[in-house]
């Protein structure tokens, strides 16, 4: 057994966290700035943390992920890394060029206390930012929040910076895609253009963290938002702001600083997130939905209803971000799966009351779990067995040692790929997601099954 | 076998002048960042003696420059302690550090039974929040010890303290002590390990050393039965490489007490210094361990090195002579005959394919040295390596450690004073025995470096910077790279193919013989794959359209 210190007893821990089910601020930050064209993503704090995020993220998407560092040292934590961050960004437009320097902070400069507004003013008056180039920030402290609150910051770190009104409301719409695949990103601008919405859609990691392979290396790629766009965010008819926690921040700020009106949905994970994305996006546009995502609806329905004894009273436990969670969760009630342990890293105490509210009908007591880790999880798991688990990768040791499949899902996957390159939102990645869930559930039973009772036929 | 002298080699690249490769290199750089790179980038030069060109290393990163380091907190806690099995390591600090250090290096570990304790797959963190960092973190740390070692018995706790512990002032020493005595039976340590300190992981790596030899090591006297009793420094069990290492030990005839920390155990440190000489792989992430156990118990060490079959081969005599036991050597030439053929099928299998190809390596603070063995095995030469954290002695050889000046940077990293033991103390060489050593070519307590092993016109790059990669490639274009992850797929997107040094990718093990037969298959595979051909599409390569199409 690999987890095999795990107890079935369960004691409550107020001081230490075993196997989190989240991260730090800065990578939610680092993640959302590869969003936005020619941005090299900045860490102001020591070396160790940009390098960790970086090589998360890089084992994540399986792609360069460039970003610079502060690189403290205990002067540095002793006097401010004032110095070291102007040396940095001078550094950087100097060697690589990059039209904007998205800076986040780390526990250390912010327990420092480092005015990151105060010196990038310092920075400009002294010339270190050449014209047309421009330096943004974030405060990411992860002694608050998790990787989404780092996400979100840095997404409303944009508004803040770009977002200018130009007086008059234009046709387009904003879209804030939440911390999604670049993959996802793609499939949301997809779903709007079938809908013939004009849209500006920020972040946008698509064509950054899955790039193509050419045989040339480009240090930024072709996808993320324009500044020039970011910068009219400010003059759209509306926002629509796709997961709560990841991008209500910016919606809101948006519509405090440029007075553009915003909605905030669920993450368009599953059919009734996907139904509510479409109907919000046409009533704001005032569009008519075509045919093709009629039919790509109704595909996704066709095939819950022709597997949907599949899917009947399986138990499924999930660990991920609240504004996934929530989406998924209501997608696997949908087809009757049953979702009994639920957890999530990230605090927040609606986070419960919310899936306590999707899973009220779900016959089995269910667990949920703000500001929980995966060692409880899996004694949940021990105590109250299920057929099914879906999260990140570090699920796998738990599927191992109980013997139930794995439905890789969420933040990070280091052992499969696909996460970006095939969505799960929309009604395409809801296919996707019930593929996925398929396979896992039929190889089982395939593996299972007596050989007597082993079909041809399923 | 016999790998192939330094000076055989022909100069690595006769089109291209170093020197012009450097002034670019340079180039872009603002003046003050250029005058220092230019001092981190050498171009080799190998004189009659094996002196080399002094290469700086070890200083601070430039901000902003983009380069592969990582912090002290990770070489604490990350590479020296994370291998261990049974110790609870416990990250003192916001959630971040301690997720990213969680099962990421591919350490592998083998508990002897399935009861035995194994917490390598556990994180555990004190997940700091607001309210700690503004009123301090000691009351959770000491209840969060408390939780651990209800919750699993476990023989030793380490708390590992990251950045804003150091500023909060937190005395994680004070709340070990206070646990260790208050639990009675757990061995409670802690490491201030804040990655802000020194320049890189190197200093992780000096104190957790220290954490270990003070609070670990010598606390079991138990004498192990076995003739020829050794100590394995360095090996961390990436991929397997402690494995095999471990079988080859067995087949020898000698007795492994610990490895520092592959595939290790709390206990076997703690009876580490009842062995009779120590081995070192990795020079600097563990040579103040080796130092400290010669001055306290009389252990002496000699560098020895894996990686590579010539090399694995040299070092098993090595260690033999060092015992000098009729039986053993024999044994131990048996065990090479034994070995060697495999590899020298695959290695004549695999040479001509790969003959004349030329690598790259920045890597670590040892590997960028030991693995070019490997490329020279198969008829590949290593025109550009480099270190990510190491210092001069690894570049030039220990020759130069007298004249390091120890900046302020290491001034804050604890030497720790030693004495030798009243009670353990035991010089396991005599007077006779030194002579010996001398006699039979064995260096004490000695390692050449990386330079005066390769040619003269190769460069050589500390700290390498991703612009200076990305150049290097451009005027190279290598047919390989060494790198780590963060490197690996920027470089391969530029066509050229990668393999990660830290963790192998997926591969290994590449330690001794069987390694040597992986390893010489992983670089066949990669410099032959057939994708690189497919870069360009058919209307990539003829864009031009026929006037009409002609239907056959
Ligand atoms: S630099 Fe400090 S905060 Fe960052 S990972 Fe290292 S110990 Fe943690
Ligand atoms: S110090 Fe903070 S920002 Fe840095 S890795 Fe640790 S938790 Fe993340």
């Amino acid at each position: 057994m690999l987890l095999r210190h795990t107890p079935n007893d369960i004691q409550e821990r107020s001081a230490l966290a075993i196997n989190p089910a989240k991260t730090c601020q800065p990578i939610g930050a680092m993640y959302a700035a590869l969003g936005i064209h020619k941005c090299l993503p900045h860490s102001h704090g020591s070396q160790g943390c940009y390098a960790y995020h970086r090589s998360t993220l890089t084992r994540h998407y399986k792609e360069p992920v460039m970003a610079a560092t502060s690189a403290f040292t205990e002067g540095a934590s002793v006097f401010g890394g004032q110095a070291n961050l102007l040396q940095a960004i001078n550094n950087i437009f100097s060697v690589y060029e990059p039209e904007v320097i998205a800076v986040h902070t780390t526990c250390l400069s912010e327990t420092i206390g480092d005015d990151i507004p105060q010196i990038i003013a310092k920075a400009r008056d002294e010339g270190k930012i050449p014209p047309g180039r421009y330096v943004i920030h974030a405060n990411t402290p992860s002694y608050v929040g998790t990787h989404v609150t780092g996400f979100a910051n840095m997404v409303k770190g944009m508004v803040d910076y770009f977002a200018q009104a130009n007086g008059h409301k234009e046709s387009w719409v904003n879209i804030i895609p939440g911390y999604v695949e670049p993959c996802d990103m793609e499939e949301i601008k997809r779903i709007a253009g079938e809908l013939g919405v004009p849209c500006i859609l920020f972040p946008d990691t698509s064509g950054v963290l899955n790039a193509p392979q050419t045989g040339r290396f480009h240090m930024f790629p072709a996808g993320g938002v324009t500044t020039a766009d970011l910068m009219r965010t400010g003059s759209a008819v509306g926002t629509v702001a796709l997961g709560k926690l990841a991008s209500g921040p910016a919606a809101r700020a948006l519509d405090t600083k440029c007075k553009v009106p915003c909605e905030i949905l669920d993450l368009p994970i599953g059919l009734q997130a996907t139904d509510l994305f479409i109907d919000t996006l046409r009533q704001i546009a005032g569009v008519t939905v075509p045919d093709s995502l009629n039919i790509e609806r109704g595909r996704l329905l066709d095939v819950i209803t022709d597997m949907h004894q599949y899917f009947f009273g399986r138990k499924v436990a999930l660990a991920g971000d609240p504004d996934q969670l929530i989406s998924l969760t209501q997608f696997l009630v949908d087809i009757d799966l049953w979702p009994i342990h639920i957890v999530t890293g990230t605090p927040g105490k609606k986070f419960e009351a919310r899936i306590k509210e999707i899973t009220k009908e779900v016959p089995h007591p269910v667990n949920v779990r703000a500001g929980g880790d995966m060692f409880l999880l899996h004694q949940w798991i021990r105590n109250a067995p299920v057929d099914l688990l879906m999260g990140n990768t570090y699920l796998k040791y738990i599927a191992r040692d109980e013997d139930i499949p794995l439905v890789r899902w969420g933040f990070p996957i280091l052992d499969r790929i696909g996460h970006s390159y095939f969505p799960t939102v929309g009604y395409r990645g809801g296919l996707r997601l019930l593929e996925k869930i398929l396979d896992a559930l039929m190889d089982r039973q395939d593996r299972d099954a007596p050989e007597e009772g082993f079909e041809l036929v399923m | 076998m016999e790998t192939l002298n330094p000076e055989e080699l022909t100069p690595p690249v006769p089109e291209i002048n170093a020197e012009d490769v450097k002034k670019e290199l340079l180039e872009k750089y603002p003046t003050k960042v250029a005058r220092k790179r230019a001092k981190q980038i050498v171009i080799n030069q190998v004189g009659p003696e094996g002196e080399v060109p002094e290469i700086q290393s070890n200083v601070r990163t430039v901000p902003g420059l983009i380069g592969q380091r990582g912090c002290t907190y990770a070489g604490c806690k990350g590479v020296v302690l994370g291998p261990t099995r049974d110790i609870v390591n416990i990250t003192h600090g916001p959630i971040g550090c301690g997720f990213y250090s969680w099962l990421t290096r591919r350490n592998q570990t083998k508990p002897p039974g399935p009861e035995d304790h194994n917490f390598m797959m556990y994180c555990f963190s004190t997940d700091m929040q607001e309210e700690q960092i503004v009123f301090g973190g000691e009351k959770k740390l000491r209840q969060a010890v408390q939780e651990a070692y209800d919750l699993f018995k476990p023989k030793a706790i380490g708390i590992f303290a990251t950045c804003p512990v150091g500023l909060i002032g937190d005395d994680v020493h004070a709340v070990a002590r206070e646990m260790k005595e208050k639990l009675g039976d757990c061995n409670v340590f802690a490491f201030s390990c804040e990655g802000y300190k020194g320049v890189s992981q190197s200093a992780g790596h000096h104190i957790a050393n220290n954490g270990i030899f003070t609070h670990v090591v010598g606390l079991n006297d138990t004498v192990q039965e076995g003739k020829f009793k050794i100590n394995l420094l360095g090996e961390y069990n990436i991929g397997g490489d402690a494995f095999e290492i471990e079988r080859l030990f067995e087949e020898c005839g000698f007795t492994l007490i610990s490895t520092f920390s592959g595939n290790s155990s709390y206990d076997y440190f703690a009876n580490s210094h009842t062995a009779d000489l120590n081995l070192i792989m990795c020079h600097r992430s563990i040579n103040y361990v080796a130092e400290m156990m010669e001055t306290k118990f009389g252990i002496p060490w000699i560098k020895i090195n894996f990686i590579g079959a010539g090399a694995t081969a040299k070092s098993l005599r090595k260690i033999a002579k060092f015992f000098d036991d009729r039986e053993l050597l024999a044994r131990v030439e048996e065990v090479i005959a034994r070995e060697l053929p495999a590899v020298e099928k695959v290695r004549e299998e695999v040479k001509p394919r790969c003959q004349g190809k030329r690598a790259m390596l920045f890597v670590g603070g040892s590997r960028a040295h030991h693995y070019q063995e490997l490329f020279r095995e198969i008829g590949m030469e290593t025109i550009a390596a480099g270190y990510e954290f190491a210092h001069r002695d690894d570049y030039e050889g220990r020759r130069v450690l007298p004249g390091i000046k120890v900046d302020a940077d290491s001034r804050n990293i604890e030497e720790i004073h030693v004495e030798p033991d009243p009670q353990r103390y035991r010089p396991r060489l005599t007077e006779e025995g030194l002579a010996r050593m001398q006699e039979a070519g064995i260096e004490l307590k000695d390692y050449e470096g990386m330079m005066p092993e390769m040619c003269d016109g190769s460069l050589v790059i500390d700290d390498i910077s991703q612009f200076e990669t990305e150049k290097l490639i451009e005027l190279y274009r290598p047919d390989i790279i060494c790198a780590g992850i963060k490197e690996k797929y920027a470089i391969q997107k530029s066509g050229v193919p990668m393999k990660q040094l830290h963790s192998y990718d997926s591969g290994g093990p590449y330690a001794a013989f069987q390694g040597a037969i992986n390893f010489y298959r992983e670089i066949d595979r990669m410099v032959n794959s057939k994708v690189w051909k497919y870069l360009q599409a058919p209307w990539q390569k003829h864009p031009e359209l026929a006037a009409k199409y002609v239907w056959e």
